[in-house]
């Protein structure tokens, strides 16, 4: 309950410093809280957005995703390829689709049948789906994208502000917000997470469990390579390149424990707010790219460090209060 | 939690090394074995210059794996290297801008001594201030980059604004094997000897196996880890450093995207991510090993597009074997402790 109430709070802060991050915006620029710019920051984040839900769920299992920008650019690289080999679009979707599946399929089957550690098996697909978007594509950009496919990824609902990719966001969100908080499936991540010899005695399918969890996160990536071709109306091998930190920091900036065991869609979902508003921001009064790069890993940084900070400052006073009250 | 199999046989320690040393075996025939291949294909690929290119570029990688291995054996990572590469070799360059006249040995330290700098921000955040090393490295790997961005600002070092002596120190060779590469070699070996056979190296393989263990038999883990965060960042420093030397020119992308290529050279050359396992001979050879698949396929005119995906699956063949033959070794072992 405790547990529940710290990260709650994580929470609460995250989204009382994306209001400020809005006011700060606003008193920057009279231009900041118009409906345009803030679609436009919006749209900016779909990609980002999408990622970091699968990997909040692959975190809390205590696994990591590194390959997940590369598949978005490898499914960005296919779909560019098929579609200049006159596929269907439909069938074209659906081949992208699967690859993103095959991708975090083999990923998982590495985890869960050598039972090899995440970070060095995605490092590694990192470097094997980059490269297979180079082979497809090489330098090439394919761009001819028909214009009905293209408004899906850079339109608004009709008669709103609101861009398309947030929409299908927004939708993913609260279904994966449901699934962690509100089934049993969701609960065992939990348990995974903080225990697993525990998760397995109490008969949890712990390798079941994390390879869906990583076919799940291909899926989800070659979604947002979808997202990102339309969006930009363009498939390139480098689509998405360095994107996996974004995500990464998101998840961790949100309160999800690297450990494991710990963390919301709400607090990673804010979190990508968080980022993607000090962005926009900063970049509404030309503050550079690199002040928000610095700005985002010391946010990192501190997501972690603040609190161990304090749970050591208030352990010190306690150890005091007690040994105020034993004399001698 | 995954617990490994301890085996408690008074045999073991030997087999355990035997088996580490065939890893390092197997990669040195494979390394044979690529370079043969190649060079029968192409014989300038064995040419006296196409081998020196070849270890000047495997060099700087190979030194950076110097630290990336210490602080993998405490079973932590710094991502953070590449930026600290990048800052240095853009700092170092600006030195010699603002004070031409600056000797060359003085700004070798001076990049050496602002990677240690860095490299203990990262420590102090890992020791004291709790934040697991994935974090707070990838944290740093933002923040330098972005102190980067901020101080080069679009400006650029190039050859003409470096001394000679400074470029010529990189160029140079001694009996015909470049300076570089001997500066490198030499320092892996020293820090080989040191991490095999001095206690404060043995302390780094002690915390990474067991860090309860370590602190009961006396290890300061803390002041350790803090030290080996520094020493990885003082080398990347000096690669840094080395960086600048062999390539002249440098903007604020540079050292991008390193921290992977030097993670996957230790792996290859088999350093645990799990901390506690692996040795200098075995990640420089992962190095080279990398760094000569490169270049064969760039020898052998294989699309240069085709490079990451066979490095990356060469990554993923290497983890996979390793973790196959860890795990029949530790079969083999508890049915021989059961006998």
């Amino acid at each position: 309950m405790k547990q529940l109430r710290a990260s709650l709070g994580w929470e609460a802060t995250i989204l009382g410093l994306v209001v400020l991050a809005l006011l700060g915006g606003a008193l920057l620029s009279p231009d900041f809280l118009t409906a345009s710019n803030l679609s436009f920051l919006v749209a900016n984040l779909a990609e980002v957005a999408l990622m970091a839900l699968t990997m909040t769920l692959l975190v809390i299992v205590a696994e990591i995703d590194l390959s997940v920008a590369s598949i978005l650019g490898m499914c960005s690289s296919l779909l560019g390829l098929l579609w200049a080999s006159h596929v269907p679009m439909p069938l074209a979707l659906l081949l992208v689709l699967g690859a993103g599946a095959l991708a975090g399929g083999l990923n998982g089957l590495l985890v869960t049948r050598l039972g090899l550690p995440s970070l060095a098996v995605t490092i590694g697909t990192l470097a094997l789906y980059r490269g297979l978007a180079y082979a497809m594509l090489g330098d090439r950009a394919i761009a001819d994208f028909p214009q009905t496919y293209t408004n899906l990824g850079f339109g608004n609902i009709p008669g709103t502000q609101i861009p398309l990719p947030i929409a299908l966001f927004v939708v993913l969100a609260l279904i994966t917000a449901v699934v962690l908080h509100a089934t049993a499936f969701g609960r065992s991540l939990y348990a995974i997470g903080a225990n697993e010899v525990a998760a397995r005695f109490a008969g949890l399918r712990v390798e079941r469990v994390k390879l869906i969890l990583f076919v799940l996160s291909g899926l989800m990536s070659a979604l947002a390579g979808i997202v990102f071709t339309f969006r930009f109306s363009s498939a390139r091998a480098d689509n998405g390149a360095g994107l996996e930190l974004s995500v990464i920091a998101a998840v961790l900036l949100g309160g999800v424990s690297i450990f494991g065991g710990r963390g919301s869609v709400v607090g990673a979902v804010a979190a990508v707010f968080l980022i993607g508003v000090i962005n926009g921001a900063l970049t509404i009064v030309d503050v550079s790219n690199e002040i928000l790069t610095i700005v985002t890993g010391l946010l990192l940084i501190g997501s972690v460090l603040v609190p161990n900070l304090l749970a050591r400052v208030r352990a010190a006073r306690e150890r005091r209060a007690l040994l105020r009250r034993e004399p001698g | 939690m995954t617990t490994r199999p301890h085996p408690a046989t008074s045999a073991s320690p030997g087999l355990m090394t035997r088996l580490l040393r065939a890893r390092e075996l197997t990669l040195v025939a494979l390394l044979v074995l690529l370079l043969a291949v190649t060079g029968a294909i192409n014989p300038r690929f064995l040419g006296a210059q196409s081998l020196r290119d070849l270890l000047l570029n495997v060099a700087i990688i190979a030194l950076v794996v110097v630290g990336q291995t210490i602080v993998l054996l405490m079973r932590h990572v710094d991502l953070s290297v590449s930026s600290v590469v990048g800052l240095t070799a853009f700092l170092t360059g600006s030195l010699f801008v603002a004070y031409p006249g600056v000797p060359v040995p003085l700004a070798m330290l001076f990049g050496l001594l602002l990677g240690a700098v860095l490299g203990s921000v990262n420590g102090w955040l890992v020791a004291y201030g709790k934040v697991p090393a994935l974090v707070a490295t990838l944290g740093t790997l933002y923040v330098f980059r972005g102190v980067d961005y901020a101080i080069v600002h679009g400006r650029q070092i190039n050859a003409a604004n470096l001394p000679a002596p400074f470029l010529n120190f990189a160029t140079g060779s001694v009996l015909g094997v470049p300076n570089l590469v001997l500066l490198v070699l030499a320092l892996m070996i020293g820090f080989g000897i040191y991490l095999n056979s001095y206690r404060g190296g043995r302390e780094y393989y002690a915390i990474g196996s067991n860090t309860e263990a370590a602190t009961l038999a006396g290890v300061n883990v803390n002041r350790r880890t803090m030290t080996g965060f520094i020493l990885s960042g003082a080398i990347a420093g000096f690669a840094g450093v080395l960086y600048l030397a062999r390539y002249g020119t440098v903007d604020a992308t540079a050292g991008t995207g390193l921290e992977l290529q030097v993670i996957a050279a230790a792996v290859v050359g088999g350093v645990s991510i799990n901390g506690g396992v692996g040795t200098l001979l075995g990640a420089g050879t992962g190095a080279l090993l990398l760094g000569v698949i490169g270049s064969a396929l760039v020898t052998l005119r294989a699309p240069a597009f085709y490079q990451q995906a066979i490095q990356g699956a060469l990554l993923l063949l290497a983890i996979s074997v390793d973790a196959l033959l860890a795990r029949r070794t530790a079969r083999r072992l508890q049915e021989g402790s059961r006998r």
